[in-house]
């Protein structure tokens, strides 16, 4: 893993965990909100999957870059956009974090160091070639960092950007967020390869491949730790592939009639990140639902944040076609 | 004044963008030693290195997504596509990361990247080496679309382009690389949305793009021949479109023909036809005529490849059916 055999504080490891549970209420009070009509367009949550949003985000430094996916709201939590812009923007205000241009699938925060999630599936990874490109080119001691599902592994633009990548040695780390599943395809039938095995595609760039369980937010935070230290010391980019799993549907509102319920069932109870980090910090039932309630709180409040938001005005809408 | 063929101004917008601003580069497919397969960029990474002259894999959508992440980093990047054929390959990236991360974002993200590339017929490539795809991107918001005729206006338009904020499709027009011009002693930009009227007249407009502005200002003295006064319009930048200097010809001669190499139907000149009849349409004493390729991809045999596109003599007897109007 590259670790050095660090590990991480309990301290920390509680950072991470609020975190997680942050984005997590985030999620469900953004499903609760979707069903009950409140929310326009539609949504896809990445409950289970919080881990990969935290462990990477936490081990990046502020002037680094991410580009996000469909599955937005984790990432963009762990960059540091609060919840109330993000709630504000899935509300459609001009208190969003895009002053409710994108909406869920396009969430961006600059100053952040988000430079957008994207509707298209790969669509954002390029983009992130050319910023490592940029930050090379300018001697700046900087990471970006793609994040994507193993469904995007399968187009041509993951395998022209990585191979460029890898040609210019350009400061990105592409985060190969391994979920199993093509929006409702499995793995078995949109990958050639075992699941499990689908790092081995970085051998095929000469690209430096780091990996870990999805699941172990502390294995993901060193494991990305290892991967920024690699991109950003000039040796070249970092296909960093991390097993994870999707504890809900493609969408909010998806029936998972393609899933079997057994197993289903069976991920929750055994691969849920959040109850992995509760046991190995042995949160008593006080001390998480005291951070429970904390973090419900602040959910509730960008709800309050999100409603009490501005309308924008219909020709708005025209404001921003050209800079 | 000095003159430069248009393959030397675009060159040479190239060069001096490059000595004026560090942040410019120039990245594409064998766009470096072999300076592009047009000969374009010959002499650059002589000039200035291979940092900042930069062949790529053939990967048109990394050349475009990577040209859109470095742009929005700061840089000016001027990627070459080598044949419009080939923006096939990277339409996801324009179209749904260049054109609309300003507006998907709520206006943070600013993408100054300029795209060039080329095409045209003429010389028997087959279907899939010269196409004029300009009208498609002319439909998508947060794109901007160029396409150059002289080698004045080349040069000058390139150099706006590439410090334009916002993404721009940047066309030239293969069979007139050669085409030799008198150019400014010093470069001066032309801003993007002003059309060129290169030739004044009284009874006919030709609005006309790339390659057929040549064949229109042909065709134009041709039919003075005949008594008719015909006012040749170059627009030069498909969008923004210089509306106002389009419609104002035409409300002055009441006829008009749109002329451009791409297939006809659904192509620019579609559009022009309808800025033209709904800020004109008192004034037209005539249908307008659109000038364009038949509805064919585009055959290899050259005496069917010429039946195909059109030239100036379709212009001519397009000139010549809107004056028989009456």
């Amino acid at each position: 893993m590259g670790s050095g055999g660090r590990r991480v504080s309990g301290e920390v490891l509680r950072g991470f965990f609020r975190e997680m549970l942050l984005i997590r209420r985030f999620e469900e009070k953004v499903e609760e909100r979707f069903r009950a009509g409140e929310l326009p367009g539609f949504l896809h949550v990445a409950i289970g999957q919080e881990a990969a949003a935290t462990g990477v985000c936490a081990a990046l430094q502020p002037d680094d870059v991410i580009a996000s996916t469909h599955r937005a709201h984790g990432h963009a939590i762990a960059k540091g956009t609060s919840i109330d812009r993000i709630m504000a923007e899935l509300y459609g205000k001009l208190e969003g974090c895009s002053q409710g241009f994108g909406g869920s699938m396009h969430l961006y925060d600059l100053a952040a160091g988000n430079l957008g999630a994207n509707a298209v599936v790969a669509g954002g990874i390029p983009g992130i070639v050319g910023a490592a490109f940029a930050f090379q080119w300018r001697e700046e001691p900087r990471a970006a960092v793609a994040f994507f599902g193993d469904g995007a592994t399968n187009t041509g633009t993951f395998h022209e950007s990585l191979n460029l990548a890898q040609l210019w040695k350009v400061p990105a780390i592409f985060v190969l967020e391994n979920n199993g599943w093509a929006e409702s395809t499995p793995a078995t039938q949109h990958l050639p390869l075992p699941a499990e095995e689908l790092g081995k595609r970085a051998q095929a760039y000469g690209m430096k491949l780091i990996e870990a369980d999805g699941q172990d937010v502390e294995a993901v935070y060193l494991a990305a730790l290892a991967s920024r230290e690699h991109a950003v010391s000039g040796k070249g980019p970092v296909l960093l592939h991390l097993r994870t799993y999707r504890l809900t549907g493609h969408y909010v509102g998806d029936p998972q009639v393609y899933r079997d319920k057994e197993e289903l069932k069976q991920t929750r109870g055994s691969k849920d990140p959040i109850e992995l980090l509760r046991a190995r910090l042995e949160l008593s039932d006080d001390e998480l639902a005291a951070i429970d309630a904390e973090v419900t709180a602040e959910v509730e409040a960008s709800v309050e944040f999100a409603k009490a938001g501005t309308d924008p005005r219909p020709e708005d809408a025209l404001k921003y076609v050209y800079a | 004044m000095p003159e430069l063929t248009y393959r030397e101004a675009v060159r040479d917008a190239l060069a001096r963008a490059l000595r004026a601003d560090e942040q410019v580069f120039v990245m594409g497919e064998d766009i470096a030693e072999m300076g592009g397969s047009m000969g374009v960029t010959q002499g650059l990474l002589e000039e200035f290195g291979p940092k900042r002259i930069r062949n790529t894999p053939i990967s048109e959508m990394a050349i475009v997504g990577s040209g859109i992440g470095a742009a929005i980093q700061g840089l000016r990047p001027v990627v070459e596509i080598m044949y419009e054929d080939f923006l096939t390959l990277s339409m996801e990236q324009i179209v749904n990361q260049a054109a609309k991360h300003r507006t998907m974002s709520g206006g943070q993200v600013t993408v100054p990247l300029t795209i060039r590339t080329q095409g045209g017929a003429g010389w028997s490539p087959g279907a899939q080496h010269a196409q004029q795809l300009e009208a498609w991107f002319v439909h998508v918001p947060g794109l901007k679309v160029v396409f150059a005729s002289t080698p004045e206006d080349v040069r000058g338009l390139l150099w706006s382009s590439i410090y334009d904020d916002n993404p721009v499709l940047f066309f030239e027009h293969r069979t007139l690389y050669p085409l030799k011009g008198e150019v400014p002693e010093e470069l001066e930009p032309i801003p993007l949305g002003k059309a060129r009227i290169h030739r004044e007249g009284e009874d006919v407009t030709v609005v006309a793009t790339g390659r057929l502005v040549h064949d229109a200002l042909r065709a134009a003295e041709e039919a003075e021949k005949e008594g008719i006064s015909v006012e040749v319009v170059d627009p030069r930048t498909l969008l923004p479109l210089d509306e106002d200097t389009i419609v104002g010809s035409v409300r002055k001669t009441t006829r008009c023909v749109t002329a451009h190499e791409a297939v006809a139907h659904g192509g620019f000149g579609a559009e022009l036809t309808a800025v033209i009849q709904y800020g004109a349409f008192d004034y037209l004493d005539a249908p307008i005529e659109r000038v364009g390729a038949k509805f064919a991809p585009l055959p290899f045999a050259p005496v069917m490849e010429d039946y195909v596109v059109p030239h100036s003599d379709d212009v001519l007897e397009a000139i010549r059916r809107t004056v028989a109007r009456g």
